[in-house]
């Protein structure tokens, strides 16, 4: 599913990334351990977190990620921000908590 | 003159919710001394109250007893604080407390507890020491350094709760000190296994006598000081850290 949709279908704020948010994303992937992501996620997988350490966006490009969600409306600092718009990184915020937003995003996914 | 020094920098007391009230100090420094260490770093969780005790029951003591935390970033990354000055010490207190949410509940978490060094219980620490702060990991390093402390990473071998862990990798210019492993991991394998430039050091994490000394690094110093150990982790003017298991 293109990332275009899912940020419309959820309602996301787009912080970064711009130029590549008509991505196919293959699957979602929820951690907040950095070490079990690098590990574990798969390429074009939209990741779904509560960390905004300023790693993430090398996690993300190391993986080949197609985005971060960042949840429970928790704000990134400049670092982390100013690293997502070098990277073209899609950096992508919501109020949701991590377990709806994994929800929905899986329901949206497999309809 | 320069000697050994057998350095435990990471000891936690009957503060810490996770371990029991024998971590007192006359025990601590009993184990401390039978291990034949010779510097002890107190670093209980989020909180630098029981150092105190264990510095004045040691008084007349042949060891040197220093002054620290572990405390928890933003990130959930343990990272100890260590520093000659309690005043310094306890102005990071100060500090990590302002930033520490939450209450402990001493059924869920287990009991934290003030002692003196005679061992009597003077009161229970009411915050959830073993929560986290709500301060990135960088500011909580810089501001260690600020009081003029050292700033080492908490078991790195660890997935739970270390720099590794949480974030994957160590950010460039974090500014740390040193690292350290825990027992489980030998000198020669951590070196092996990270091919860091950072210093790495050794330590128990010690939640029970029994544990205290379990691994410990040795210093070439000049007395057991936070500064002289700063020197060696530099590699300045003779002192070292002997890197041997
Ligand atoms: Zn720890
Ligand atoms: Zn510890």
């Amino acid at each position: 599913m293109n990332l275009n949709t899912i940020i419309k279908k959820l309602q996301l704020n787009v912080l970064s990334g711009q130029e590549n948010l008509s991505i196919d994303v293959s699957s979602g992937y929820t951690s907040d351990l950095l070490s079990d992501v690098i590990a574990n996620s798969k390429e074009k997988n939209l990741w779904i977190t509560l960390q905004i350490h300023q790693n993430i966006i090398a996690v993300a490009k190391l993986k080949d990620l197609a985005g971060i969600i960042i949840v429970n409306n928790r704000e990134p600092n400049e670092d982390t921000i100013e690293k997502a718009k070098e990277e073209k990184v899609p950096l992508l915020c919501t109020s949701l908590m991590a377990f709806e937003v994994s929800g929905k995003l899986y329901t949206l996914m497999n309809e | 003159m320069l000697k050994i020094f057998k350095a435990d920098l990471h000891i936690h007391t009957c503060l810490s919710p996770c371990t029991e009230l024998d971590m007192s100090p006359k025990r601590i420094l009993t184990s401390a001394l039978d291990k034949g260490l010779d510097i002890l770093g107190i670093c209980d969780h989020n909180s630098t109250a029981n150092s105190s005790a264990v510095m004045t029951a040691a008084k007349t003591l042949d060891i040197h007893v220093i002054p620290g935390m572990e405390v928890a970033s933003e990130e959930e990354v343990h990272v100890l604080a260590l520093f000659d000055d309690i005043k310094n010490a306890l102005k990071l207190q100060e500090y990590v407390h302002k930033n520490l949410p939450g209450e402990n509940d001493p059924e869920a978490f287990g009991m934290q507890v003030f002692v003196n060094e005679k061992e009597e219980v003077l009161g229970f620490e009411d915050k959830l020491l073993i929560g986290a702060t709500t301060v990135p990991l960088e500011e909580i390093i810089r501001q260690i350094h600020n009081w003029d402390g050292l700033a080492i990473a908490s078991h790195i071998d660890r997935e739970a709760y270390s720099i590794l862990g949480q974030l994957g990798f160590i950010p460039d210019g974090i500014g740390l000190d040193a690292l350290e492993i825990s027992p489980r991991v030998s000198f020669e394998e951590a070196f092996q296994r990270y091919k860091t430039p950072y210093p790495i050091c050794t330590s128990s994490d010690a939640h029970y006598p029994d544990d205290i000394g379990k691994s410990f690094t040795s210093f070439l110093l000049e007395e057991g000081t936070v500064a002289e150990m700063k020197k060696a982790f530099r590699n300045e003017e003779g002192r070292k850290v002997l890197n041997k298991d």
